[in-house]
């Protein structure tokens, strides 16, 4: 006890000495994470890895997609340098544990916001922006001739275990009261080959993940996405709950991306608006959100140009969005609820103020 | 004794160094466990069970005992469980038969019996299971036609849509029979028991090679077969030497069967992987699991005991 009584002494003590000494820099804020990444000179994000226009190796060996651009991104805010990333691949079961016991920094891995996930209580993970709204969706061999979810009652369905696909699959055809055989398993991999294999009639998982993943069946054609959506999946970086800068520098950074799309700052043209912001005094909105004046980015623990930095990595969210999955992608996605509120989305970044 | 300084106490010294190694590891548990909980009362996730009676909320497949989403998430682990000792039960009793022929088969007068029981032995014993589970499953069985096309055995009609058992037919191009097995159940019986298999009979060849030559040769000149010999002289004796080997080839047998997720069968680890995962309580299902191992592995363990003692040379 009186052991423990000094070391907090001591603790406390050490940690008013580095408060002290820091102040003046960083306003008195402390994150482990940050500093661990920066003593680290790389962020490890865990991505999924295998799935087209969100996470998949490039034949040049490189990591591309939507996910992987947020990691890209708050590297490039972080460290200031988008290629000082390690993925990790991970799957379902296997994400929240390795963000929990600190594997991995950020979980950018086309992941359900959810209740249980988000809370202290359940999984206890600190969400950032929703990066893609999206919803669940079943796909079946177009010969099969089935066309709606009622089509596959009393029938073998693929899900991925660990998944809210999983839940609300049980919940759909519970409402159904339709009898199924679930065949769970650990890997997206092993899920599509037991489905091409014909062991199960359907597979489900988020629709934009089913139209990512038919783009590498061997005959893309001969399957078809019913046109049921039988959930709502809100996909979002994740970070751990316990280190609030640390995510708040992630969220921010997500935000930076949207609300630059919102104010037209793109890739290329982000220089030219930094040069504007900084002859022109009066462009006062301009001039905080790309750092020339204030302290934002030193509030969430980041550089005051981190959107700057985060921008000309990978450029604005409608870019990424459309490299990736959009127009300028072999999926073709429509950009739907992802659009920015100005156009009727979903897309809000709350004001940088 | 009088007068030995205790240092040199040849009764007391094993005492006191017994009592000393038991203390520090009890130490070191005491470190662990408080470790753990000062952890996980810092993060606000002190060791909960309550999650058990909550609606699980997920389905199970092929389960023996009734399974629903409504049902808590004790009752999805009971299931698993029961799952898990399906395959472990059949799979001991097939590993067994299997392991037991290959083993005495490297006894055999017929050299390629002998040479195939030998190469048998080598593939499997230097092959990954996990590896030999995915080649089952989706290299061998989901390459089963369906259908009027399946492959039709004596007794056994082997399709996509599953394995049937007895006289079965095909009723509107659906396979109907008495008993219906899953492909991912058959896959994964099948890469236990010759996994398993290899390795039992390998125990059993050791257990016959330890019985004297002169037993086979007394047994033939009084005019007993090979099989004869074999089966009422050699291997009465030799189970004295194979059921302690056996034991532990029983025992990984039970733990390879969390391995099943591998190949889509819904076993106890497949069920607490999805329990965890929904409802964060990581420490709590892992101490689920590995109780629930543990006690399987020691129940195997006092029933080969008991046999142990059974099989012994009985003095009288």
């Amino acid at each position: 006890m009186v052991l423990n009584l000094r070391l907090q002494l001591a603790c406390s003590l050490v940690a008013a000495m580095a408060l002290g000494g820091c102040a003046s820099d960083e306003g008195g804020l402390q994150s482990q994470k940050l500093a661990l990444i920066k003593g680290r000179g790389e962020l490890i994000c865990g991505v999924q890895g295998t799935l087209p226009g969100f996470s998949s190796v490039d034949s040049d060996g490189s990591y591309k997609g939507l996910d992987v651009d947020i990691c890209r991104a708050t590297a490039a805010a972080v460290l200031g340098d988008p290629n000082k990333v390690e993925f990790r691949d991970l799957n379902p079961s296997e994400r929240f544990a390795a963000l929990a016991s600190g594997e991995v920094d950020l979980l950018s891995r086309n992941t359900t916001y959810t209740l249980s996930r988000d809370a202290a209580g359940g999984n206890g993970l600190s969400f950032a922006p929703v990066v893609f709204y999206d919803g669940q969706g079943l796909m079946v061999p177009k010969a099969s001739g089935i066309t709606s979810v009622k089509g596959l009652s009393g029938k073998p369905i693929c899900v991925e275990t660990g998944t809210t696909s999983e839940l609300n699959l049980a919940d759909r055809m519970r409402e159904l009261k339709a009898p199924y055989t679930p065949l769970k398993f650990q890997t997206s991999d092993q899920t599509y080959a037991a489905y091409l294999q014909g062991r199960c009639v359907a597979v489900t998982t988020d629709r934009s993940q089913l139209a990512a993943k038919r783009t590498g069946f061997p005959n893309p054609e001969a399957h078809v996405l019913l046109p049921d959506v039988i959930s709502k999946e809100p996909l979002a970086p994740a970070t751990v709950n316990g280190d609030p800068l640390w995510s708040d520098a992630v969220r921010w950074t997500v935000y930076g991306l949207m609300q630059a799309e919102e104010l037209g700052i793109t890739q290329t043209n982000v220089d030219a608006k930094v040069a504007k912001a900084k002859a022109n005094p009066n462009l006062a909105d301009l001039r905080r959100f790309l750092g020339v004046e204030g302290d934002f980015g030193k509030q969430v623990g980041l550089s005051p140009d981190f959107v700057v930095r985060a921008l000309k990595a990978v450029g604005n969210y409608g870019e990424i969005f459309e490299r990736n999955v959009g127009s300028g992608s072999v999926l073709k996605l429509e950009r739907g609820l992802n659009r920015s509120w100005k156009d009727g989305g979903l897309i809000y970044s709350p004001p940088f103020r | 004794m009088k007068g030995t300084p205790w240092w040199r106490n040849r009764r007391l010294l094993p005492l006191l160094i017994q009592a000393a190694v038991g203390l520090t590891i009890l130490v070191v548990i005491a470190f662990l466990l408080g470790n753990l909980v000062r952890n996980l009362s810092a993060a606000g996730l002190l060791l909960s069970w309550r999650w058990l009676n909550l609606p699980a909320g997920f389905d199970v497949s092929e389960t023996l005992l009734p399974f629903n989403a409504e049902l808590p998430y004790w009752r999805a682990l009971l299931a698993g469980l029961v799952n898990t000792l399906r395959v472990v039960v059949v799979g001991l009793v097939g590993a067994t038969v299997l392991g037991t022929l290959v083993g005495t088969a490297a006894f055999s007068s017929n050299a390629l019996l002998k040479r195939l029981a030998r190469a048998y032995v080598e593939l499997i014993r230097n092959v990954p299971l996990l590896l030999q589970l995915l080649f089952w499953y989706f290299v061998i069985f989901l390459s089963l036609p369906d259908g009027p096309a399946a492959l039709r055995l004596p007794g056994l009609v082997l399709a996509k849509s599953g394995l049937y058992l007895g006289p079965s037919a095909l009723v509107d191009g659906v396979w109907q029979g008495p008993a219906r097995i899953t492909l991912e159940f058959g896959a994964l019986l099948t890469g236990l028991v010759i996994h398993s298999a290899a390795f039992i009979a390998e125990v059993v060849r050791g257990g016959v090679a330890a019985i004297p030559g002169g037993q086979w040769e007394a047994a033939r000149s009084l005019g007993l077969t090979h099989r004869q010999t074999l089966a009422r002289i050699v291997l009465p004796q030799a189970l004295r030497v194979i059921v302690p080997g056996l034991n532990s080839q029983y025992i990984s047998l039970a733990k390879n069967s969390s391995l099943a997720i591998a190949c889509g069968y819904s076993d106890l680890y497949a069920v607490a992987e999805t329990t965890l995962n929904q409802t964060g309580r990581a420490v709590e299902v892992v101490l689920i699991l590995l109780g629930t191992y543990l006690t399987l592995d020691l129940a195997i363990s006092a029933l080969m005991n008991r046999l142990n003692r059974l099989v012994q040379i009985q003095e009288r």
